[in-house]
């Protein structure tokens, strides 16, 4: 080795900052990186771009040829032709103008249709204290667009100003009341189950009242019986509220009827339909099936055999059957099975068929998440003496859950869809049962891909939001790696 | 192996050993499947004892003390934690383990939870602690284990020296009467040891009676006052820690300790 050579060095100038090269920054760095990155990168973008182009040259001069004001497909097509030229196709969206309240409510009738508006809007409001609770400006923005939408829609569906300066007074109140404490609206959370039936069906208010004070009791026989042992206190929490629905409920309702006589215009089930229909199965789905698959999956992992072997055999035999099959026997058989002269609501059989359908996966994606639990959590849960209740409400559950996020509103965006099907026991699902019913008129015979793109645009509408919804609670729960 | 050096002077002024007894173990055995885990274990644990086990992996070492409070079941033989005798009866379970504090090798700690509410969660929900004091009492173990400025953070934001402490405070707060150590340090980089062993450390010199699975000799030397070995399922040697690490008796733990101490 050199004499010279040393490991010595000491710099004698520091060198100034300079600017990248113009391969390293903005627009060219970007579609190198992302467009051309490589040979199987370049040839994917250049077929995207084909295909790309091919669909807007197919499709766009149908788009622009767009008609909106017309009487019938007919005249859709006479108009295409006469501004666009003999061989022209375009779009006749006159059907939608003409037959959207179809494609919303069904034959829900007219006079009646704030009420399902209503009752959605509520649905975001009594949601607001469990979905936004952790954030006020989230909060405010979408209880906002709601009220927005609720006080623009409420003189077009033909409400008189004075009950529309009311709903404005409510609305501005409870924005308020969100606006003040994240759990403001708990109270109508509380009351919402009740309300909505009342609000959907009509009749008379004590029907749902004394149906939802059925938890009232079950709550205050719990209270009253707890110091006598778990097992007790929760068997009379249940046992009391099931009686009362059973035998309580058509006993006094006569008496409250009597009494103190208050009711709205009754909607029979049959003139449901269209997204009425279908966000009324899908939300009380959505709402029931989480309680129950969660149940299930615990059930599942249980020491006890008895419970184990019930819960997988139900889990098992539901998600072995197509959910039409289940469909078809609360529509047809279910009538065989129970005692002549009952009337039991098909929109709630279908309820607790969808219902049972998606707990059971709900039950399946959660057990996922409590496999992915390390042993590590539930040992620390019962080395700090937690019994199993608490264990799994206070440490397993909420981590579990969150893990499940996906999963779960996957399920509920299926199940959402799937309300669709409800179309084979006879209800008028949007899709296809109004669609066809629309089409069965003379003027819109032939309108086949504008229903159901618009059909497809709103359930895009409402399950987005569910999918943005999930990543937005992932993004909140994030606890590790901060 | 390790071994970390035990710099700092111990107080040995609380630390006595009353003829109270704590822990009464006789003639278990327990079995995983059909493997015989653990053979015939007879122990009496004083109030105030701290004790060392020792042995190398597969011992049976942590199974018997995760068998104090349970999370291993025994099949025969009988275990007595501060005069409940534990049986598949859930009360006692209960009772005997938020009288019990466990440490754990890897923390175990609540990762959703604010360290404020992982020491807080058990008073609140087991002994039915007001919030408020209950908040006061994690407080004053936050300070002891000297990281009271993390109070809200998140585990994942610690290190794992930390989160270790914190999972010390955590059993502290239920006021413990014993403690169980199931390898607290295996899994920390060498410089975080130190700050947990002090902690371990401290709570001996107050007079806590304490079990600790360990390999850290250096730890058993200065604060145990029983040393225990252990080697397939039994135990096969005990002494107190002078005359176990210099005038060790059975040809295994000779071995065991030359490998230990490397020497």
């Amino acid at each position: 080795m050199s004499e010279h050579h040393s490991a010595a060095y000491v710099r004698s100038a520091m060198l100034p900052e300079q600017a990248p090269p113009v391969s390293e920054i903005g627009v060219i760095r970007w579609l190198r990186e992302n467009l051309f990155s490589g040979p199987l990168n370049t040839f994917l973008t250049l077929a995207g771009s084909f295909i790309l182009y091919f669909l807007v040259k197919e499709y766009y001069p149908w788009l622009r040829h767009s008609v909106w004001h017309a009487g019938s497909v007919g005249e859709c097509r006479d108009i295409v032709t006469a501004t666009w030229g003999e061989g022209a196709t375009g779009a006749c969206w006159a059907i939608i103008r003409d037959r959207w309240n179809m494609f919303m409510f069904g034959f829900y009738p007219r006079e009646h249709y704030w009420r399902p508006t209503l009752a959605l809007g509520l649905l975001i409001f009594a949601a607001a204290p469990v979905l936004f609770a952790e954030s006020r400006s989230i909060r405010m923005v979408v209880l906002g667009i709601v009220a927005a939408f609720l006080l623009v829609a409420f003189p077009g569906l033909g409400v008189g100003a004075a009950a529309n300066l009311m709903l404005a007074a409510a609305l501005a109140a409870m924005l308020v009341v969100a606006w003040s404490r994240p759990w403001g609206l708990l109270w109508l959370t509380g009351i919402y189950p009740g309300l909505a039936v009342w609000m959907l069906w009509g009749g008379s208010v004590w029907g749902p009242v004394l149906a939802m004070s059925g938890f009232v009791l079950g709550w205050a026989a719990w209270l009253a019986t707890r110091r006598f042992g778990t097992i007790l206190s929760v068997g009379a929490a249940v046992l009391v509220p099931v009686a009362w629905w059973l035998f309580g409920v058509e006993q006094v309702l006569p008496l409250f009827d009597a009494v103190l006589p208050y009711s709205i215009d009754a909607v029979r089930s049959e003139k449901f339909g269209g997204f009425v229909l279908a966000l009324t199965i899908g939300v009380a789905g959505i709402v029931l099936s989480l309680p129950i698959g969660v149940v299930l999956a615990l059930a599942r992992r249980s020491d006890m055999l008895l419970v184990k072997a019930l819960a997988v055999g139900f889990i098992e035999f539901i998600r072995g059957v197509p959910l039409i099959s289940l469909l078809f026997v609360a529509s047809l058989l279910l009538n065989y099975f129970l005692p002549p002269g009952t009337n039991f609501d098909i929109i709630l059989r279908v309820i607790i068929m969808v219902t049972l359908f998606a707990a059971a996966y709900i039950a399946e994606v959660v057990r996922g998440g409590l496999a992915a639990l390390p042993r590590g959590q539930f040992e620390a849960a019962d080395s700090l003496g937690l019994d199993y209740w608490k264990a799994q409400r206070l440490i397993v559950l909420p981590q579990a859950l969150k893990i499940s996020i996906p999963g779960i509103v996957s399920t509920f965006i299926g199940m959402f869809k799937d309300t669709t099907l409800v179309v084979f026991v006879g209800l008028l699902d949007p899709l296809k049962g109004i669609t066809d019913s629309v089409r069965a008129s003379f003027e819109w015979k032939g309108a086949y891909w504008e229903p159901y793109i618009f059909v497809g645009c709103i359930f895009f509408i409402f399950n987005f939001s569910m999918s943005r919804y999930s990543m937005y609670l992932e993004r909140r729960l994030k606890r590790d790696h901060r | 192996m390790a071994e970390t050096q035990i710099e700092r002077q111990i107080d040995r002024s609380h630390m006595t050993v009353s003829d109270e007894v704590a822990i009464q173990i006789t003639a278990m055995n327990k079995w995983f499947g059909t493997f015989h885990v653990l053979r015939d274990i007879n122990l009496t644990v004083n109030r105030g004892e701290r004790i060392v086990i020792a042995g190398p992996s597969g011992s049976g070492k942590s199974t018997l003390i995760r068998c104090i409070n349970r999370l291993e079941e025994h099949q025969s033989g009988q275990i007595i934690v501060d005069g409940t005798e534990l049986t598949s009866d859930l009360k006692n379970i209960d009772k005997v383990r938020s009288e019990v504090g466990m440490v754990f090798q890897h923390f175990n700690l609540f990762p959703h939870l604010t360290i404020m509410e992982n020491l807080t969660l058990a008073p609140i929900w087991v002994r039915k602690v007001p919030k408020k004091e209950a908040d006061e009492v994690a407080m004053y173990y936050l300070e002891k284990v000297k990281i009271p400025e993390q109070a809200l953070k998140y585990p994942g934001q610690l290190s794992g020296g930390q989160q270790q402490r914190v999972a010390i405070a955590r059993s502290l707060c239920m006021k413990p009467r014993i403690m169980l150590f199931d390898e607290p340090t295996s899994a920390l980089d060498p410089e975080m040891i130190k700050e947990v062993l002090d902690t371990m450390i401290e709570l001996a010199e107050e007079g806590m009676t304490m079990i600790c699975v360990t390999h850290e000799m250096g730890f058993a030397q200065a604060v145990a006052n029983r040393v225990i070995f252990m080697d397939q399922g039994q135990i096969v040697e005990q002494n107190e820690p002078y005359e176990f690490f210099n005038n060790p008796q059975s040809e295994r733990t000779k071995l065991f300790l030359s490998q230990i101490l490397g020497h």
